[in-house]
């Protein structure tokens, strides 16, 4: 921008910004009456950088100092640069194989130093966001072209395939989310439909007797076969579509689920799939018991106990809670991981349902107001980044909010903004931030 | 280009909308429609930790503590925290090795978990206590903790007092859950039966407990705490020192000695010989000295002077007169020729003297024992043409045996007591088809035949009489602090049962004289007297039979002997059985002087004391004893060998004990008697020949009905 910009202020939207604000306050509070322990000394404890709330106002100083930068910087930057980023993310995440840090059953971490750790693959988002904005908004994108979806759905997939190779399935899932800027950009309604059919599908075999299923799927096909009869008379290749799709089905349901569940998943992913269906997972061999040992999965029966202590902790908030600093399930560890991947539960169980309620709507009007800005923007661009902002972090809030709650399997993804985690926040307050600077922009027309 | 794609926002947009219903639906579904999150993680975080009061002290009547409470420590581990502990040290300490620790590690481990504390050993002796105190401080992870036991100063009343335990299932369940596993309660004696008032009101502490379940805190700060109320003291009738110099002297004997307040039924002193230190049952070897004790032949564990049954030999005879004074079979002029035997029946009862002139009258009679007179007596009673029928008249006497208290528990405040047996009808009808008579049960007369007391009772009766014809339920505890009209439990043994008082003073008085007369001219005569203080007594001389060897054996008489002091104003009454003891005046007679010398004079004589050591050290354990304690030892023996089949089993239970003989054991040759008297020829003609019944007309003054009632 070669004109003289006086104040940075200028075109902000400073809901986004106060949102942003109130999240961060909201997630250093649920850290803080996650980890208190009674008797510490409260000032003591937020300037010692020795507890994890203190760390996390640290982390929020340098995220906001950050997005200070970010709305320093010129829009222009992020366009000129996003495949630049794009290509220094895949570096990282294949920097991570040869250096990596076994922690936790993930390899997805690079240690430097002592304390900082690195998760390519969580902030790979920001790089699979800019550069499929970049790539859409390409004059010489035509994204009717299967050509063109298949590339875009590459650019935002391959970071996730890596992020599997690196067992790290939970953020392989959130690239996943894209497909909801592409299908806004113009991916046929279909292959989401598809997609989601596939999804069913998947599902169904896994609750069901494979001959019932097997049975069902035969009685739609022969179903839309009869209703279709007259269009199938005049063209014969739809009978032949049907067959196959229902050849596919079932070879879905009796093999390749079978196959992904015994070959490409871990036993402990296995488990935690089965148990939020609310299916028994039993082990086959000595090596699978030894995975989910490894895994967490402290006894056989056990496997369900982070959910169980979670549902319990946010169901006995009632309606208006217990109060911060009340709470018994969160405040005597009940509820593991409850700082980072349940500290919803510290929310549900300290404030009740008008506390979850409250915060849930403030994540729905952030994501209705990004939706909003996404749509004023001029340039392709930056409603395609706009987009996949509320992407992930819609897919983040869902995923992590419905694990909590038993809706979903447990997949450890944070909470945006309010989970504990140096990286986790400072990915979304660029991500944020960027869109921030982009739509201050908005009047130009950025390629 | 993507314009026409607008509206695919709003399908956006609708997804966003749609996913977050349905996580607030699910948000409602368990925040405010399922109530049972609430109670799972209020059991999840709180421990209700219960409070244990106090138990309250059981005090003698002059207010020494008899039962109390102290401070024992037990050693507790909590094994994470259990870091370079110095285990042979350790070890050293305990006096185990290093496979029993880690036995016991291992064991605290399984049973509580890593993160909270276990009993490692418990209850420490002092001496170890006081090593591992100072040692402390290498032992991270162990702790010192301490735990109130009962402890008894005086060494004194075991079978009285009883002891706590454990609760076991059976106590759990008729509890209603009242009592919890690991719960201690009163497992015999007055620690049983006073267990409500001793146990006071357990309180509860709600404690916050994380997921480890380490108690980390108070809930709410103890708002919903209840406090514990400690248990009630005892103020009992037991005079320690009465009760102290009874032990002494039923030491090495069987028997029992009861010694009642007649004017309240306080318990001054209750011993069951062989008695134990009952501080054996309190400490760290507990569980091993009742196993002890409850394999011992001699069964010191089971309180005699209650749940003992013993024929009361000649101390019923006092009784038999009053019933016969008040029938009016007899009169005090009454008397009969008797010269060593009666012969009313086809089989002679023997009578110890046989001078004339010893059963001249009722209280000659009473004073000299005569078997006769009361042969006679008792059949005049189940004869008493009255009632035209002797099954009338058995009735009529077994009410009378009865109100004196026999036959049925007294209803002492002790746990399980026996009530003796006093026959009736149809237990005669039973064994001889119907057909019997007064002769059949004649030695009913003399206390012997089918009737069985409990020494409480036979103490219980002579209060009876000193009181002439009243009782008061005896009792050991005449109060307890901050004891309510309300709701007190001690109402029933403050009710007097004038059971007897239709009886006429004169008949009282004349059986009282004659109880009198026993301890100057009669059977005790030979008794030193007590100085300054009048004994009415009565002597007995009970036969017994044991199956022994699936024989039934006669053994050596018991010696039995009743009592009562002042004659006027009696202030104690007293009743002694020693098993095999033979003549009552020989052991149970100078062993209730000492009782009753202690009590009124509160001291002993010091030539005294020197009869109190003679008594102590005679050994008058029954010849059976050993070889039963073999029996027993043996049989005890083959079982474990048959569960374990290893024979070293057989030489651990058999060490040190009995060694059987190899000929017969001597019980055969047990003194089938202690009067020597068969080789006289008893004249026949001093008594009367067979007489019927129902028409007896006995010489000298036995008329019926010209006494004054």
């Amino acid at each position: 921008m070669n004109q003289h910009n006086p104040e940075i202020s200028k075109g902000v939207d400073w809901l986004l910004v106060w949102l942003y604000i109130i999240l961060a306050g909201i997630g250093i509070m649920s850290i803080f009456a996650a980890t208190f322990r009674e008797g510490d000394n409260v000032l003591q404890g937020f300037l010692s950088l020795k507890t994890d709330y203190s760390r996390q106002t640290l982390y929020f100083g340098i995220a906001s100092i950050l997005a200070v930068f970010i709305l320093l910087t010129d829009s222009k930057f992020f366009t000129a640069t996003a495949n630049l980023w794009y290509a220094a993310g895949m570096f990282l995440l294949l920097l991570v194989f040869p250096f990596h840090t076994n922690i936790k059953g993930t390899e997805s971490i690079i240690k430097i130093g002592g304390a900082f750790q690195l998760q390519p693959a969580d902030v790979c988002k920001v790089f699979v966001c800019l550069a499929l904005a970049k790539y859409l908004s390409r004059v010489e994108t035509d994204f009717s072209k299967t050509q063109s979806q298949l590339i875009a759905a590459a650019i935002a997939l391959v970071p996730g395939l890596i992020s599997i190779a690196q067992h790290e399935t939970g953020l392989a899932l959130v690239y996943f989310s894209f497909f909801l800027v592409m299908f806004r950009e113009g991916l046929p309604a279909g292959i989401l439909i598809i997609g989601f059919s596939a999804a069913v599908l998947v599902v169904a075999t896994l609750l069901m007797e494979p001959n019932t299923l097997a049975i069902i799927l035969t009685a739609i096909a022969l179903l839309c076969i009869y209703i279709m009869r007259r269009q199938i008379k005049r063209k014969r290749r739809l009978l032949f579509l049907i067959i196959g799709i229902w050849v596919v089905c079932v070879g879905v349901q009796r093999f390749a689920v079978p196959f992904m569940f015994d070959h490409v998943f871990k036993p402990y992913q296995v488990k935690r799939i089965y148990d939020t269906i609310g299916k028994e997972y039993v082990p086959k061999n000595a090596a699978d018991i030894a995975d989910l040992e490894a895994n967490g999965a402290k006894k056989k029966d056990d496997g369900d106990y982070n959910v169980r202590q979670s549902k319990i902790a946010i169901g006995s908030g009632g309606l208006i809670g217990k109060g911060l600093l009340k709470g018994t399930q969160t405040r005597y560890d009940f509820v593991p991981e409850q700082r980072t991947d349940f500290i919803f539960c510290t929310i549900g169980e300290g404030f009740g349902f008008l506390g979850s309620f409250i915060l849930l709507g403030l994540y729905f009007l952030l994501l209705m107001r990004i939706v909003t800005i996404a749509e004023r923007q001029r340039s392709v661009f930056s409603r395609a980044y706009a987009y996949g902002v509320a992407s992930v972090i819609f897919f983040h809030i869902a995923i992590n909010i419905c694990m909590t709650i038993g809706l979903a399997p447990v997949i450890g993804i944070p909470l945006p903004f309010i989970s504990y985690g140096g990286t986790s926040l400072l990915t979304f307050t660029v991500l944020l931030f960027i869109l921030i600077r982009l739509d201050a922009d908005r009047q130009m027309v950025l390629r | 280009m993507s314009v026409f794609n607008q509206s695919r926002s709003t399908i956006i947009r609708l997804i966003f909308l749609g996913i977050f219903i349905i996580i607030i639906a699910q948000l409602m579904n368990l925040q405010l429609f399922s109530g049972k999150y609430k109670q799972l993680a209020f059991n999840n975080a709180v421990f209700a930790k219960v409070v244990y009061p106090s138990r309250g002290i059981i005090y003698d009547r002059k207010g020494k503590a008899i039962l109390n409470n102290t401070i024992m420590f037990d050693l507790v581990v909590t094994p994470n925290q259990v870091k370079n502990v110095d285990t042979s040290l350790l070890c050293a300490l305990l006096q185990i090795d290093t496979t029993e620790f880690n036995r016991r590690m291992a064991e605290a481990k399984f049973k509580n978990g890593r993160y909270r504390p276990s009993v490692f050993r418990d209850l420490l002796p002092a001496d170890m206590y006081a090593k591992l105190d100072e040692n402390m401080w290498k032992f991270p992870g162990f702790d010192l903790v301490e735990r109130p036991v009962r402890v008894y100063p005086f060494n004194t009343g075991a079978q009285v007092l009883g002891y706590i335990g454990e609760a076991d299932s059976s106590i759990i369940k008729r509890s209603n859950g009242f009592y919890r596993l690991g719960d201690y309660v009163g497992r015999s004696g007055l620690e049983q039966y006073y267990e409500g008032t001793l146990m006071g009101r357990r309180g509860v502490q709600y404690m916050i407990k994380d997921n480890k379940n380490r108690l980390v805190g108070r809930y709410e700060n103890g708002i919903y705490d209840t406090a514990a109320i400690a248990g009630k003291n005892l103020r009992t009738y037991i005079d320690v020192e009465v009760q102290q110099l009874a032990e002494k002297l039923m030491k090495n004997k069987i028997g029992a000695i009861v010694a009642i307040e007649p004017k309240t039924g306080g318990i001054i002193s209750m011993v069951s010989g062989p008695d134990f230190d009952p501080n054996l049952l309190t400490g760290p070897e507990k569980r091993a000295n009742y196993g002890k004790l409850s394999l011992d032949a001699s069964n010191p564990l089971f309180n005699r002077a209650i749940k003992g049954q013993y024929p009361p030999g000649s101390t019923y005879k006092p009784l038999e007169a009053l019933i016969g004074l008040d029938e009016g079979v007899i009169t005090p002029r009454s008397g009969i020729a008797c010269s060593g035997a009666y012969y009313g029946c086809n089989r002679p009862v023997k009578c110890t003297e046989k001078w004339p002139g010893h059963a001249a009258n009722l209280r000659l009679a009473i004073a000299h024992s005569c078997n006769s007179f009361f042969s006679n007596a008792f059949r005049l009673i189940v004869d008493n043409p009255e009632y035209r029928s002797s099954r009338v008249g058995l009735t009529k006497w077994k009410s009378y045996a009865n109100a004196f208290g026999y036959g049925h528990r007294t209803g002492v405040d002790l746990p399980s007591e026996d009530g003796g047996n006093i026959p009736d009808t149809t237990q005669y009808d039973k064994e001889y088809r119907g057909s019997w008579n007064s002769c059949t049960m004649v030695t009913i007369g003399i206390g012997q035949d089918k009737m069985l007391t409990t020494p409480l009772q036979i103490a219980n009766a002579i209060c009876i009489v000193a009181n002439k014809g009243y009782y008061y339920t005896p009792h050991f505890v005449k109060t307890y602090d901050g004891e309510s009209q309300e709701d007190t439990v001690l109402n029933i043994y403050r009710k007097q049962h004038e059971v007897l008082t239709h009886i006429s003073d004169s008949a009282y008085n004349t059986v009282i004289g004659g109880m009198n007369d026993v301890t100057i001219v009669g059977t005790a005569a030979r008794i030193p007297k007590i100085p300054g203080i009048d004994i009415c007594a009565k002597t007995g001389t009970a036969e017994n039979y044991k199956v022994l060897d699936g024989k039934r054996t006669k053994l050596k008489d018991h010696s039995v002997f009743v009592c009562f002091a002042p004659r006027d104003n009696p202030k104690i009454a007293v009743a002694v059985i020693v098993e095999n003891g033979g003549f009552g005046a020989t052991w149970a007679g100078p062993m209730a002087y000492l009782v009753v010398e202690k009590y009124l004079t509160d001291s002993l004589r010091a030539d005294r004391l020197a009869e109190v050591d003679r008594i102590s050290n005679t050994n008058l354990l029954p010849s059976w004893l050993p070889r039963e304690q073999y029996k027993l030892d043996s049989a005890r023996a083959y079982y474990r060998f048959s569960l374990t089949k290893d024979s070293n089993v057989i030489r651990k239970y058999l060490k040190g004990g009995y060694r059987p003989p190899v000929q017969e054991p001597e019980i055969k040759k047990a003194p089938a008697k202690p009067q020597p008297k068969k080789d006289n020829a008893l004249p026949v003609t001093q008594v009367n020949p067979m007489i019927d019944p129902e028409k007896t007309n006995h010489p000298k003054s036995l008329n019926r009905r010209n006494e004054p009632a």
